[in-house]
């Protein structure tokens, strides 16, 4: 059996607003191997949260197009109650602010049990405090049994969120994905819950999604990285090709606004992130933040261009493309 | 939420001496006094001077005050200028009726309430929602009293349904099965026109709830541990609705209270609505006080059974 | 001289208790805390949540009541009070550009209100005093008839800004400006508060509890601690001679843009996380709460324990 965990083809994930469908995700295609960590980075509105929550199946209202492959199965057109099993078990999902994420009325330990309850009917109630007791500790939570019956507004911030790992990894899932798992923590709880992402996943053997918009945790976490703009894919490489050699003229603009030793001015990318209706949806996406590039640098139709094995990179406007500093003031 | 609950407790207090300083000052202010009715207008106001004096009424307000206080806690609300009896006695077996037809109205009002504030909620904004939003809006709008008569005209008189009139048939003797059935039968009506009308707003106020848990964060949550569309509804949603509700729930006998003082009245259901209206017509300052403070003090308790309960089934506030 | 300087500041907060809802005890939000800022630098204050670094600044600026302690401006004390003078020349930016402009009103009267307020302009000088703003901050001037939901983030927290510099003010409080933006718009506003800072020759009060921006932006920093300072210097004091325990933990979270790093940097935040739990009396009292500042060189301090820095 190949490596491959989850292989998503052409995926194309819609939203309805006001007047038809707009394509948040648009023509993604990306495999996650076993063991792995996959950092997906982009700015707001690049459309990685619309792709992992595609991958879920957590979007109500969205047209999706094209095809996951989890484990050889396709899941795009799954059924809800064939879906329902796999959520939870077989992928689970941490989200971002896990104040919000956690239901309040709701003891910390009958949110975890949920899992149980949901795809392991056998266990006793006996057995799921056991367990759940076990994962507290797993997750690094002191006193687990005083936890088990507390209520989420009752833990810090680190805590609630290492709850929610332990409701993530309860089935241990063989995919993983953390939606910016640590964007509302403090620094130092964001080390160690990276930390501890990258425990548990080398334990449980799962691959991770990882989605952030912080360059640093991608940098530190993932093995391979695939950067987004616009609801593409622009530049997908192994961590270490991407940081040294970064190809694509966003990855290089955004690496360079991002301060760093011995720089005295942060680069600025020229214009501003198109809102989902109004991107451009012919011709390279990136054209109007770097207009002084030639037409002619940018293909037609831009596709991704194994330039390495494995470091993919769309359009061809890579080749001539030098960072220029942007003195004009925008409207 | 033990200290919570004294500290709730003892704001009630100060809020229920308001209330009978209020009432008995408004009383106060009213022309006449226990005497004016009673006495004959051919005696010497000499000696009416001299029996007020005996009685007490002309010492200040507030000496009066005490004593009235001092009556109502022996359980003693003075005396009925119309009746010549106990205003206690005549509240009695009305408020027993009143009680009765407040449980009936409260249960039918959540009966209709859940089931349309949850389906209203989870199909929003489709057709059913529509209607049921639809209904909600036509209940804001129709007065009360008018849909009670329409209620009496179409079930009580047209297809004779239920009686018209009165809290149990007069010939039964109380302690029977059918004096039960009777008492039960009589309510009914009453109690489906306050409901039908009052449960528009717990309607409306359910659908907003579910509508805006719905989009929670912790329903995501729910949903990508594999929980069904059922189990996120009656497990996450729904739960996390009902505690708003719930905590309406004492301020529901506010509302109560206005309904069955129409409601009494048009169905002639002898009760504390309709005592008051009399008392009110026949300027029975007596009754009308002690109905008033009984009011008064049911909205009180209301409020702070609402309070309580939120803080019971609420473990933001119970664990404090 | 500084042009601000802090004075043993203390801001706490009641908790109130029991049936009376009497005080029983303090949320010591700011316990004990100076320092001075000289004109033209840019002071940076980092902490993590609840580490008081933001009532700090709403102390200076009077939002918040400060419990003892004074506040120097220019020299003036001007604790809790509310001077014209004072408001004038101290402004602050906040955090989140999308709740602190009022969604009703237009750009013009956004940044019109403190020039209403403390000048006296005609119609056409104010639209004028407003033009140069807009151009300064990077805005067109037909900017001026829009709403603020008709702008992007950081669009918005620039408005902020000209609202703040409207009155040319001598020191500006900026209370995590970028916090809230993606990365690239953070690039922008940075940038633009460093051009303004030279061509106005402001004075920064910078929070924030982003360390990588800090080091980017900052001449000198301190780091505080559950209301306490554990540590203040130079840029490069803090980060490449760290010496609390604590500010080598944040130091040590900070991730890496290096992926060849890794492996070294999660041995290094493992060896100081050891530090932290064998050493921690040396550096927290019983309370768990920071030791009082001692120098260790002219402008370094470091929250010791009295002993610890004999045997140093």
């Amino acid at each position: 059996m190949s490596n491959k965990l989850l292989e998503i083809k052409n995926l194309k994930t819609s939203f309805y607003i006001n007047d038809g469908y707009y394509a948040a995700v648009d023509d993604v295609t990306l495999t996650v191997n076993k063991n792995e960590i996959l950092g997906i980075v982009g700015e707001s509105g690049s459309g990685k949260s619309a792709l992992a929550f595609s991958v879920m199946g957590l979007h109500t209202r969205a047209k999706m197009e094209g095809n996951i492959f989890f484990n050889g199965k396709d899941i795009v057109n799954v059924s809800k109650s064939e879906l329902n099993k796999m959520r939870g078990n077989e992928m689970a999902m941490i989200f971002q602010d896990p104040l919000t994420a956690l239901n309040p009325l709701m003891e910390i330990g009958a949110q975890i049990s949920e899992t149980f309850i949901l795809h392991r009917p056998t266990m006793t109630r006996r057995e799921r405090k056991d367990r759940v007791i076990e994962l507290l500790k797993m997750v690094g939570i002191p006193r687990p049994e005083y936890v088990f019956s507390q209520f989420p507004h009752e833990l810090s911030g680190g805590m609630r969120q290492r709850v929610m790992i332990a409701i993530a990894i309860a089935n241990q899932p063989k995919l993983l994905i953390a939606d910016e798992p640590t964007t509302a923590l403090d620094v130092t709880i964001q080390a160690q819950i990276l930390d501890l992402i990258r425990e548990l996943k080398a334990t449980i053997e799962s691959g991770v999604i990882l989605i952030t918009h912080d360059l640093g945790v991608v940098a530190e976490m993932a093995d391979r990285v695939a950067v987004v703009y616009a609801g593409q894919i622009v530049e997908i490489a192994n961590v270490y090709t991407l940081f040294k050699k970064p190809l694509h003229p966003y990855t290089r603009s955004l690496l360079h606004s991002v301060p760093a030793d011995g720089q005295d001015k942060l680069h600025v990318i020229h214009g501003i992130v198109p809102s989902l209706k109004h991107l451009p949806r012919e011709g390279c996406r990136f054209a109007h933040r770097i207009p002084w590039m030639d037409a002619s640098d940018h293909e037609e139709n831009p596709i991704l261009h194994e330039v390495e094995p494995g470091h993919y990179v769309r359009c061809t406007c890579y080749k001539n493309f030098s960072l220029q500093e942007d003195e004009s003031k925008e409207a | 939420m033990w200290k919570f609950i004294v500290r709730r407790l003892v704001i009630t207090f100060p809020q229920l001496i308001l209330l009978s300083v209020l009432i008995f000052l408004l009383a106060q202010a009213m022309p006449g006094d226990a005497l004016t009715g009673l006495v004959d207008p051919n005696i010497d106001p000499a000696t009416i001077d001299e029996q007020r004096e005996k009685l007490g009424l002309n010492k200040p307000w507030y000496e009066k005050y005490i004593e009235w206080v001092g009556g109502v806690f022996q359980g003693d609300l003075g005396q009925s200028f119309r009746y010549k009896i106990p205003v206690t006695d005549l509240i009695e077996e009305r408020i027993v009726n009143t009680f009765w037809l407040s449980v009936a109205t409260l249960i039918f009002t959540y009966m209709i309430a859940v089931p349309l504030g949850m389906i209203s909620g989870r199909y929003n904004d489709t057709i059913l929602d529509s209607s049921i939003t639809g209904y909600t809006y036509i209940g804001f709008a129709t007065p009360l009293f008018i849909f009670a008569l329409v209620m009496l005209w179409i079930f009580g008189y047209h297809l004779q349904w239920f009686p018209t009139g009165g809290s149990v048939a007069p010939e039964l003797k109380p302690g029977t099965l059918e004096y039960v059935l009777s008492r039960i039968q009589h309510l009914l009506l009453p109690a489906l026109s306050i409901a039908l009308i009052q449960t528009v707003s717990t309607v409306q106020y359910l659908r907003s709830e579910i509508v805006d848990t719905k989009q929670k964060d912790f329903i995501i949550t729910a949903r990508a541990k594999g929980a069904s569309e059922s189990r996120v509804y009656n497990r996450h949603i729904l739960r996390n609705s009902l505690l708003p509700i719930a905590a309406f729930f004492g301020y529901e006998i506010t509302t109560l209270i206005t309904g069955t003082i129409f409601i009494e009245q048009i169905f002639s259901f002898p009760g504390m609505g309709q005592l008051f209206i009399e008392s009110v017509l026949q300027r029975d300052f007596s009754v009308v006080n002690a109905v008033v403070l009984l009011f008064g003090a049911a909205a009180i308790v209301g409020a702070l059974l609402s309070d309580i309960i939120l803080s019971i089934v609420d473990p933001r506030i119970r664990i404090k | 001289m500084a042009i601000l300087e802090v004075k043993d500041l203390k801001i706490y907060f009641p908790i109130k208790a029991g049936l009376l809802n009497r005080t029983v005890d303090h949320i010591k939000a700011v316990d004990g805390v100076s320092f001075q800022i000289e004109q033209g630098k840019t002071y940076g204050l980092v902490g993590e949540s609840g580490s008081g670094k933001s009532t700090i600044g709403r102390g200076i600026i009077g939002l918040e009541k400060i419990t003892s302690g004074k506040v120097y401006f220019n020299g003036v004390d001007i604790t809790s009070k509310n001077g014209k003078e004072i408001r004038k020349n101290l402004q602050m930016i906040f955090q989140d550009p999308y709740s602190s402009l009022n969604p009703r009103k237009r750009i013009l009267d956004i940044i019109a209100e403190p020039l209403r307020n403390f000048e006296r302009l005609t119609k056409k000088e104010e639209i004028k005093r407003i033009e140069e703003l807009l151009e300064l901050v990077g805005l067109s001037k037909e900017s001026m008839m829009k709403y603020p939901h008709q702008f992007s983030g950081g669009q918005r927290q620039r408005i902020g800004i000209a609202r703040a510099i409207a009155l040319k003010p001598k020191l500006i409080i900026a209370d995590e400006p970028v916090s809230a933006l993606d990365v690239s718009v953070q690039a922008q506003v940075l940038n633009f508060m460093q051009d303004i800072q030279k061509e106005l020759g402001l004075t920064y009060l910078f929070i924030s509890h982003d360390l990588g921006i800090v080091k980017h932006f900052c001449d000198e920093i301190s780091i505080m601690y559950k209301g306490r300072y554990v540590e203040q210097g130079t840029k490069e004091e803090i980060f490449n001679h760290p010496q609390h325990i604590y500010t080598k933990r944040l130091l040590s979270a900070i991730p890496d843009m290096n992926p060849s790093n890794r492996d070294k940097q999660f041995r290094i935040r493992k060896k100081v996380q050891q530090e932290f739990d064998q050493r921690y009396h040396d550096y927290f009292d019983s309370e768990g709460l920071a030791y009082s500042l001692k120098p260790i060189s002219e402008t370094h301090l470091v929250a010791l324990q009295e002993d610890v820095q004999k045997v140093r």
